[in-house]
């Protein structure tokens, strides 16, 4: 989660030298023998952002969802979340709601894969029954906010093609600018723009292009903490929807590393044990 | 102005009348030069005030749901109904190509509908229909069943007998650039609708909708100005060449309508003034009034050189004895029309400054331009022999001779005609704005009559709190009170949250039709509701009918063929029906026609105060200048009661009015009172030299019966080429103002004269 790419497990040992390279002749360097291309150049930072992900091993986390409409009213959220990393598969991810009070206790469930289509459950206490989520995108509104489930979830590095377009200012620090279009053409973006700092390859700013290409959200992210010394994780990320002028505000708390979740905790029976 | 002064000004005009010219035209030029940045609105919601209740309480629901213009698709095959592999295919082919509309934020159809079913213990969401090609026969039986008994579909997306199918996009186009962005968007819809036509002949496609609107109003206001603004011309020319007899006398009218309404819009333009239908109309009215007040100036001239008079000396005259008469028109008429701003629809106060501004220019260029021309053109004229009996001499003589009949032979239809006002009833619609010669009124027809109804009235339904739009008691209320719209006569279909909670209880007890209910338990209907969304595809999602914080939901009331009148008494017997059953529920219905069905009520209020200051400025005026209380307060008579006697009229042959009869009254009692200024100034001159009434009234007939008579025709001419105009505004205050004009021209002459010789009988 928190929308570090995960790396997957499959891709090529040379691809880690290519990109380092990459990275270092970053358009700056006119004197590298052969450039490289702008998609292989995209592709490398994507692997690099994933590789530095790479072993985080689980998580657990408090979000808070904050909706606001055009009106300036607020609602909020309160949700757990877990997640596991998988080796050569997408992580498994846990979101348990806690606000409102009458979604209390319900749990969605997803396993991710690297190309094909996610596994997705939800766990209903007042049926206590769990039901499959059947539909064949999750491109829809996530519980009324501005983010969809493929806007929070974890991003495959397969799940795009890349496209480096070039790098800028952003803030204190410098930033490259990575072009990504789905490769699912179920997907509702037709391509995002990622502003991805030089030094640690956070991600900063994400606009997104709905399917006529018109820019539709912009998530910006903030608050960034390291965690045992390697990972970056923000503590903020503001959608905001640009059509309906709605936007949603995330904030992650009390994260915490290397907790003693295992596979069993992200399966359909430990669902109904989620309180 | 001292008299001395003024003829020494008339010589010096009259002496540097090529200076004068030319100094008129540089003016002209500068101003005209502007009219390029005139623009035309297609925003209709530019005829509300930004203080309009209606207009803030829709702006509100509109942000806590979702703001959106919409476009209304219609596909009707010719044969059968929709249920074919082809036409399913169409509007699945449409829905695609609508997502990919400029600004499109939704698309619903019968196609994308969000079918939801249970499979085990799955719940299956997905649209009713996916590759309509690939659809085997007993597949579209099962959509057809399904669609046929849906709820949420049938009356909006479906017509009841099955033969016409509705795809409904939302817009929202950026409020920065909105003009540009629904042009750019209207062009995509139609090139849809072509492609659409063209691949499938053997389906009718008609579209409407308040995006598609917009363009109609801006194609309105365009063929108004450009299509009108012509013939109007061409019109009062012939008209006054006809009464005039003289080209150059006419010729002069031309260049006058030229500098006048040049320099009008000219300034309208360097205002950067955007002009919609209802204000389309400046300038004509500009020309109108232009040739009425130079048609006295003109005429005088005319008659003096009959009279033997020299060319100079003529233009002299003529200018000396009408420059106060024609700058008491003209300040009469500016009153009337700033009176405008009054008006709770902000189009109405462009329409009135650049009138008055108009007409304000009118008077400069008559004192200046129009002697310098006069003196400068070749006129030629027969003289007349002395003693040579006119028509209005002859007039006059009947009137005084037949003044008792008169008096009682006008009064009894006037009266009549009065009563007429009782059967206006007050209406507005925005789609019956425009006529039948507009596709946009055309298919709007269709479609009500084969698929749905355009109007609506929208409820923002609030529960006890947070979360609670899945409280049983409010869900089993909302479901109440849309049953009971339900039940209504004038209401087609009712889009409600309660619909989609039954559905979903139904597919978690796998698909039993007994659980099409309301579920009991709030928890798990909150969770099937969460189950729900989070399956829910790109823009399906339900942020457009419940608010964020889950607090309330919206419910949308669709009627059809219905007045605003009926729309309020609707409107009413709800808010009478929540609050007896549901008074937490208790709130006012919003909407555009909401807005609309209040908008003439809204102006008329706004407008009789203008109208009343209007009426106390212009009458203490006319006794200021007659220096009478009585004269003053006399010769309001035959102004007031024409635009009642039109109204009147109207009531008996008509009976509909909107929005332009808020201003009919005021605009109409600014122009017809130069007729009783005229009439009285020369009345009162004959009667302070001594002499009897019947004199006086020989007098004026004699000598501005004719003028009165040409301006009459002229701007009554004007107005009623408003005629034909398709925009309802502007006919509906074209034809009124134009009978109040030729009221008040009867009435000048039949009733005032009478008038005056059966009460003005004291020396003066």
């Amino acid at each position: 989660m928190n929308r570090e790419p995960s790396r997957a497990r499959t891709f090529h040992a040379s691809a880690r030298i290519n990109l380092m390279l990459a990275l270092a002749g970053l358009v700056s360097s006119p004197a590298l023998a052969q450039d490289p291309s702008p998609e292989e150049i995209g592709l490398a930072i994507a692997y690099e952002a994933a590789a530095r992900n790479d072993g985080f091993g689980n998580f657990t986390a408090n979000l808070t969802m904050v909706l606001r409409n055009r009106q300036g009213q607020e609602s909020r959220r309160q949700i757990r979340f877990k997640v596991l990393e998988v080796e050569d598969d997408g992580d498994k991810s846990l979101f348990v709601f806690d606000q409102p009070r009458d979604v209390q206790g319900t749990a969605l469930l997803t396993h991710g894969h690297l190309t094909a289509q996610d596994d997705q459950w939800l766990y209903l206490p007042a049926l206590k029954r769990v039901k499959r989520i059947s539909s064949s995108t999750r491109t829809g509104s996530f519980m009324g906010s501005e983010f969809s489930y493929e806007d929070m979830s974890n991003p495959e590095v397969e799940k795009y093609t890349y496209r480096y377009l070039r790098e800028e200012p952003c803030g204190d620090l410098i930033c490259t600018v990575n072009e990504q279009v789905p490769v699912d053409t179920k997907s509702s973006y037709s391509r995002q723009l990622v502003w991805q700092d030089k030094e640690h390859l956070r991600t900063w700013l994400v606009h997104y292009y709905d399917r006529k290409n018109s820019h539709l959200k912009t998530l910006v992210f903030a608050g960034y903490r390291q965690y045992l010394d390697r990972y970056w994780r923000a503590g903020e990320m503001t959608m905001e929807n640009h059509l309906t002028g709605k936007s949603t505000v995330l904030n992650w708390t009390d994260l915490e590393f290397g907790t003693d979740l295992g596979d069993g905790d992200f399966s359909q029976a430990a669902l109904r044990r989620v309180r | 102005m001292n008299p001395a002064l003024l003829d020494r000004y008339i010589a010096a005009v009259l002496r540097y009348r090529w200076l004068v010219v030319a100094a008129a035209t540089l003016v002209m030029l500068a101003m005209a030069a502007g009219g390029r940045f005139i623009t035309v609105s297609n925003d209709h919601r530019i005829l509300f005030g930004e203080d309009n209740p209606q207009l803030a309480a829709y702006d509100a629901l509109e942000d806590t749901y979702t703001s959106s213009n919409t476009a209304l698709i219609a596909v009707s095959p010719r044969q059968g109904n929709v249920f074919t592999r082809e036409t399913l295919g169409v509007i699945e082919r449409m829905t695609e190509e609508a997502w990919q509309a400029p600004y499109s934020s939704r698309v619903d159809s019968l196609t994308n509908y969000s079918h939801s079913e249970a499979l085990g213990d799955d719940l299956i969401v997905g649209p009713l229909v996916e590759d309509a090609a690939s659809l085997s026969d007993a597949d579209l039986d099962r959509i057809e069943e399904i669609a046929n008994d849906s709820i949420e579909l049938v009356g909006r997306m479906l017509a009841e007998d099955g033969r016409v199918a509705g795809l409904a996009i939302n817009f929202i186009p950026p409020r920065e650039t909105h003009d540009a962005s629904v042009v750019e968007l209207n062009a995509y819809l139609d090139e849809m609708m072509a492609r659409a036509r063209a691949e499938s002949p053997e389906i009718d496609f008609h579209i409407t909708g308040d995006i598609v609107m917009q363009r109609a109003f801006a194609q309105a206001t365009q063929d108004d100005l450009e299509r009108l603004t012509p013939i109007v011309f061409f019109l009062i020319v012939a008209v006054a060449y006809l009464i005039l007899r003289s080209i150059s006398g006419a010729l002069s009218m031309v260049v006058m309508i030229l500098f006048s309404v040049g320099t009008a819009m000219g300034l309208a333009g360097w205002n950067q003034t955007v002009f919609s239908p209802v204000n389309a109309g400046v300038p004509i009215i500009v020309m109108a009034i232009t040739v009425a007040q130079s048609v006295h100036i003109t005429t005088m001239t005319l008659t003096a050189m009959r009279r033997g008079l020299d060319r100079m000396e003529a233009v002299a005259e003529s200018v000396r004895v009408n420059a106060f008469p024609v700058f008491l028109a003209s300040l009469t008429t500016v009153i009337g029309f700033l009176s405008l701003n009054a008006s709770d629809s902000p189009p109405f106060h462009t329409l009135g400054n650049y009138v008055a501004f108009g007409v304000a220019c009118t008077f400069v260029y008559s004192m200046s331009l129009l002697p310098a021309l006069l003196s400068i053109l070749p006129l030629r004229v027969k003289p007349s022999y002395a003693g040579e009996v006119t028509f209005f001499d002859r007039f006059g003589e009947f009137v005084v001779a037949r003044r008792k009949p008169l008096l009682w032979l006008t009064t009894i239809p006037t009266l009549l005609l009065l009563a007429g006002i009782f059967r206006i009833e007050l209406n507005d619609s925005l789609p019956n704005y425009f006529d039948e010669r507009y596709e946009f009124r055309r298919d709007s027809d269709y479609i009500i009559e084969n698929l749905t109804g355009l109007e609506s009235q929208e409820y923002s339904l609030a529960s006890p709190g947070e979360g609670g739009i899945t409280n049983p008691e409010y869900l089993r209320q909302i479901d109440a009170f849309a049953e009971w719209c339900r039940s209504q006569p004038e209401v087609t279909y009712v889009r409600v949250f309660s619909d989609t909670m039954k559905r979903l209880n139904k597919n978690m007890h796998e698909d039993d039709p007994a659980y099409y209910r309301l579920p009991e338990d709030q928890a798990l209907a909150t969770q099937y509701l969460l189950l729900y969304e989070l399956s829910l595809p790109f823009g399906m999602d339900l942020n457009d009918r419940i608010d964020i914080s889950k607090s309330s939901t919206r419910m949308s009331v669709v009627m059809r063929d219905i007045t605003s009148n009926e729309q309020q008494l609707l409107a009413e017997r709800a808010r009478g029906w929540l609050a007896e059953n549901a008074p937490g529920l208790t709130t006012e219905a919003t909407g555009l026609s909401v807005i609309v069905s209040h908008i003439t009520e809204r102006n008329i209020k706004s407008m009789l105060r203008g109208t009343v200051i209007a009426m106390a400025l212009i009458s203490l005026v006319l006794v200021v200048v007659f220096k009478s209380l009585r004269f003053g307060l006399l010769s309001l008579i035959p102004n007031f009661i024409p635009a009642g006697m039109s109204f009147g009229l109207w009531g008996y042959l008509v009976g509909r009015v909107g929005i332009a009869a808020s201003v009919v009254t005021v605009v109409a009692f600014g122009i017809i009172v130069d007729d009783t200024i005229h009439f009285l100034t020369k009345y009162l001159k004959i009667r302070r030299e001594g002499r009897s009434a019947a004199d006086a009234v020989r007098y004026a007939f004699s000598t501005v019966g004719k003028a009165l008579g040409t301006t009459t025709a002229v701007l009554s001419a004007g107005f009623l080429v408003f005629a034909a105009s398709g925009f309802e505004v502007s006919w509906a205050l074209g034809i009124l103002v134009a009978m109040t004009i030729m009221f008040a021209f009867l009435a000048d002459f039949l009733l005032l004269p009478p008038l005056l010789m059966a009460f003005d009988r004291r020396k003066l």
